[in-house]
């Protein structure tokens, strides 16, 4: 047991790297756990483009380097292991690592994010890096020259697909509506990209292929029509679930799994905040993400003044 | 012992006739996920000295060997025991769930 830390952060993404910077500013004796080294989701963008402050763009690791950057200024090291439980003893909260060792404070910011959904279809799993991918800055280049499959409609769908037409021949854009529901400045680069065929109100029911990815089914949702698509990749951008599963219920979640907060960042269990793409709410942005973290921290800042009165 | 650097010319060297297990990290400079994960190859280094060597390919500078390997996908971890993959881990996972498969390398 270590004791005597203000605030214990877990997740390095954008919003709980801008909360250590808010609480180290605030000298709250802070640490950050993080499963891996600090980044989170925008470690896999290409390129972000509606990060303020940076109006040429910047790729979504350099943003995430410089979050880093300004966090170990303010004396960052960040614990590399992974959150396994929060329990309650007293007033304390305690968060328990892989690696067993538990980190003990009055505040706990919890912003472990989100993971991409899975499609749950026959063949995903066995295929898992095997052409069937979630991440297009990491494995497009290994399908250069290709035809591919992109499964999806929001804004990740279609921002990775035309990052992924610097390298394949095609992309089969699948999708189980009949419009998009990305960013209109996204949906008019894909709709008019020549590479790009979409194919509406279609899902996929199955990945097919022994050794690697060599085909799809694919199943028209209005006529019932199947047919097999020859891809030899395909990548999955159906939405995100958090990462919640290790607080095993002791935070208020709603019914995909989002930990639920007032507008201050305030969970069901006092101390405890959550912060960024964990947090059930509208719009997930590395903006809203890092607004978020700052309101985090400066909520249990808040709250650790309170308890030291009374 | 820092983590090794192989290559497609001296892949044979120093994996496939390694006395001991070997973990090789295929990853390339474009790819987030790899940048996530390499502290904690480095600290594995370190901590399986002698047991585990620890190695990373480029595969960018060095595609012969992820095409023999099947690589698709980066970060790739496969662990190497007689010349022989026995076990992979696709994408960036958690230290504890590296050392698990370590665990199972080493003790078999």
């Amino acid at each position: 047991m270590e004791r005597e830390l203000d605030l214990v952060i877990v997740g390095g993404g954008p919003a709980g790297l801008t909360a250590y910077i808010y609480a180290a500013r605030a000298r709250l004796k802070t640490v950050l756990v993080e499963r891996l080294s600090p980044g989170g989701q925008v470690l896999v963008t290409d390129w972000v483009e509606n990060y303020p402050g940076f109006p040429e763009g910047i790729s979504g690791a350099e943003l995430m380097e410089k979050f880093s950057a300004h966090a170990r200024t303010l004396g960052l090291e960040p614990i590399l292991d992974e959150a396994v439980g929060l329990t309650v003893d007293g007033e304390l909260r305690l968060v328990h690592l892989a690696s067993g060792r538990i980190l003990v404070a009055p505040t706990v910011i919890v912003a472990t994010g989100a993971s991409p959904k899975k499609l749950g279809v026959p063949g995903e799993a066995e295929l898992t890096g095997k052409g069937v991918s979630y991440c297009a800055t990491c494995d497009g280049p290994f399908f250069r020259d290709e035809v591919i499959a992109v499964v999806g409609g929001g804004n990740t769908a279609v921002q990775e697909s035309l990052f992924l037409t610097r390298f394949v021949r095609k992309i089969y854009l699948i999708h189980r509506r009949d419009q998009l529901r990305a960013t209109k400045i996204l949906q008019e680069r894909a709709l008019d990209h020549p590479k790009i065929e979409f194919l509406w109100n279609t899902v996929v029911t199955e990945i097919l292929g022994q050794e690697k990815v060599e085909g799809v089914r694919i199943k028209n949702v209005k006529t019932g029509e199947e047919e097999v698509l020859q891809v030899g990749g395909i990548f999955i951008f159906i939405g995100i679930k958090p990462q919640t599963e290790w607080l095993d219920g002791v935070l208020a979640v709603d019914e995909g799994g989002f930990i639920v907060t007032d507008s201050e960042m305030r969970t069901s269990l006092p101390g405890v905040f959550a912060a960024g793409d964990v947090r059930a709410k509208a719009c997930r942005q590395i903006v809203t993400a890092a607004g978020d973290g700052a309101t985090a921290a400066y909520m249990a800042e808040h709250y650790l003044a309170e308890r030291r009165k009374t | 012992m820092a983590v090794c650097q192989v290559t497609d010319q001296n892949f044979e060297q120093e994996v496939l006739q390694s006395d001991i297990p070997v973990l090789v990290d295929f990853w390339a400079a474009w790819c987030g996920p790899c940048r996530a994960i390499a502290p904690v190859i480095e600290e594995l280094a370190e901590e399986y000295q002698g047991k585990l060597k620890v190695c990373k390919l480029n595969v960018d500078e060095n595609p012969v060997t992820p095409g023999k390997y099947g690589i698709r996908a980066i970060p790739t971890l496969i662990f190497f025991k007689n010349g022989q993959p026995v076990e992979s881990i696709t994408g960036a996972v958690a230290k504890s769930t590296i050392e698990a498969v370590i665990s199972k390398v080493l003790g078999a």
